[in-house]
């Protein structure tokens, strides 16, 4: 049996979640460091970040560490096929903070094949279930892009689109409103949009039900707010409805959540729907998945304020087999215990003991 | 009680001018205007705390989670990108992001425009857009000295009246965007302290609309 208090709070919760995910039917997906470059220099915007470690195999192909997980297991799948696999693998990539690039340990569930409203809730309710191992104080926004592609409609011009996108996955309704009058797009399209930036509520406002009370926005919204029910259920985590959860609508439709927890100030999970993400790679199944970024959860991680509990002094011909034997003993009583002669720099103990096994000390 | 909601405000006029909006919205926090050294201040009966940081990092405090919500200029926001949300334009703080240079100035196709600005992205944004090709000169302050050195061509800035322009003999050529401080939220800060984020945020719309 593994003492927990030996894994590092990433270890632990990967663990976790593979014992979770293998319950719920997936299989492990073990794949290599590298990938070919074009995968990823096709599929640019589906990737988090677009800055990619390459180099030249040795038969002169151009490989890239891999910066995403999802597309190597998408590029696999066999249409027609029902696939439901988890991984934990180490990626590649740029930090935004510090602009260098990164190895960063990620894991995450991806289920492809023809996909029903069971499926969709399953995966929601893993990622719910995924937040909850770390902390049950967390909250998993849920959104359906079929409501936002409803609200754009009217919106032709690609770039005018970009730019409204832009305003509503920062909550900007004020910058929504102004692009709508330079655009000259009805004032009908920036309140919409403006309502869908403001939500994020556990509950789907009735302002918007009634502005998307028919046609596909108003089922996307009936089936959300089934599949949050079931999702609530099953899991302490917060459950809310946030319209304003962008996705690069060229790779993903449908459902797309993000999760928080609380004092990580980025979200650690993201994932949703992507079919058309299947159809660019030549597939006509349908996909969803998500990934949890586990190098954020070193921040929950307390650190011990001791490097052991006590600090066993001994004395240079002390009997060694005497100064063992206290030192076991204290270890049978449950505490670590480092033993030297003199006590080292920059350590902290929690107790400091002298062993009685003899020798001088002074 | 809840944790209190953690506002950044940009040191100075800006931030006082600030501060004033939210005591008018119901926040008030006289004892951050006192002279002291002390560096966070509470309203515990409106739980929240306030504390002053120099206005181009409160951005950062705001996404890196220090902060829950504070306030930034737009061309903050617009040079650094990060990832907060942007609630509301206060309507205070009101300036441009422009592009100025000598009076004489003619700018000529065939050759590389200089540009100086503590704005980068902004600027290489700008001209790329319009195709242009240009050579950025990054600086920290007294931006309007580079025109005059012969150091650039023009500069990108933030003009509030052009006083200072005109007094050193340059002007206006184009505005890029007029900028204004902007309420912003971290997103995370925002999933759990959505309820009191969102009455400060409504308040404070009530007072600048």
């Amino acid at each position: 049996m593994i003492d927990e208090r030996l894994l590092r709070s990433e270890e632990r919760v990967v663990l976790t979640l593979r014992d979770l995910y293998r319950r719920h039917g997936y299989a492990c997906f073990k794949m290599s460091k590298f990938e070919e470059y074009d995968l990823y220099g096709q599929n640019k915007d589906f990737l988090v970040s677009d800055s990619v470690i390459t180099f030249t195999d040795t038969d002169g192909k151009l490989m890239a560490l891999k910066p995403d997980v999802t597309l190597s297991i998408v590029k696999n799948h066999r249409d027609g096929t029902e696939q439901r696999v988890y991984y934990d693998e180490n990626v590649y990539r740029i930090s935004k903070s510090t602009h260098n690039y990164r190895e960063l340990l990620q894991t995450g569930l991806e289920a492809m094949g023809r996909l029903s409203e069971f499926d969709l809730t399953e995966v929601a309710e893993l990622a719910a279930q995924s937040l909850a191992a770390v902390s049950p104080d967390a909250v998993l926004t849920l959104s359906d892009l079929g409501v936002l592609n409803a609200a754009l409609a009217p919106v032709e011009s690609g770039e005018q689109r970009a730019a409204l996108l832009g305003c509503l996955q920062r909550k900007n309704a004020h910058g929504i409103s102004e692009l709508c009058r330079t655009f000259g797009l009805g004032t009908g399209i920036g309140e919409r949009l403006a309502l869908l930036a403001q939500s994020g509520t556990t509950e789907i406002p009735d302002a918007l039900w009634r502005q998307f009370a028919d046609g596909p926005a108003a089922e996307a919204l009936t089936r959300l707010e089934r599949i949050a029910e079931r999702v609530r259920k099953s899991t302490p985590v917060r459950i809310t409805f946030d319209f304003s959860l962008v996705s690069d609508m060229n790779y993903y439709n449908g459902i797309v959540f993000r999760g928080y927890l609380r004092g990580i100030p980025a979200p650690v999970l993201r994932g949703g729907q992507y079919d058309k993400l299947m159809q660019k790679l030549g597939k006509s199944d349908g996909a969803i998945g998500f990934a949890v970024y586990l190098d954020l959860l070193e921040r929950l991680t307390e650190t011990d304020p001791y490097d052991a509990d006590v600090l066993l002094l001994y004395a240079p011909d002390a009997p060694v087999e005497a100064v063992r034997a206290e030192a076991e003993a204290l270890r049978a009583a449950g505490k670590s215990v480092c033993a030297r002669v003199n006590e080292p720099e920059g350590m902290r103990f929690r107790e400091i003991l002298r062993a009685e096994g003899g020798g001088k000390n002074d | 009680m809840t944790e209190p909601v953690r506002v950044a405000l940009p040191k100075g006029r800006l931030g006082e001018k600030v501060l004033g909006l939210f005591t008018e919205a119901g926040f008030p926090c006289p004892e951050a205007l006192a002279d002291t050294r002390k560096l966070i201040f509470e309203n515990p009966d409106k739980n929240v705390c306030f504390f002053w940081v120099k206005p181009s990092d409160v951005a950062i405090y705001v996404e890196r989670g220090a902060a829950d919500i504070g306030v930034a200029g737009k061309d903050i926001l617009l040079e650094y990108e990060p990832d907060v949300f942007e609630l509301l334009d206060l309507g205070t703080g009101v300036c441009r992001l422009a592009v100025a240079g000598p009076k004489e100035f003619r700018d000529s196709p065939e050759r590389t425009l200089r540009v100086a600005t503590k704005f980068s992205h902004v600027a290489t944004e700008y001209y790329r857009r319009l195709g242009r090709d240009i050579d950025i000169i990054h600086l920290n302050g007294s931006i309007e000295l580079a025109p005059l050195l012969g150091l650039s061509d023009v500069i990108v800035d933030i003009v509030e009246t052009g006083k200072t322009l005109k007094e050193n003999g340059l002007e206006v050529f184009e505005t890029i965007v007029p900028v204004s401080a902007r309420l912003i939220a971290n997103p995370s800060a925002y999933q759990f302290k959505q309820t009191p984020i969102t009455e400060i945020t409504n308040a404070l719309k009530e007072i600048v609309s």
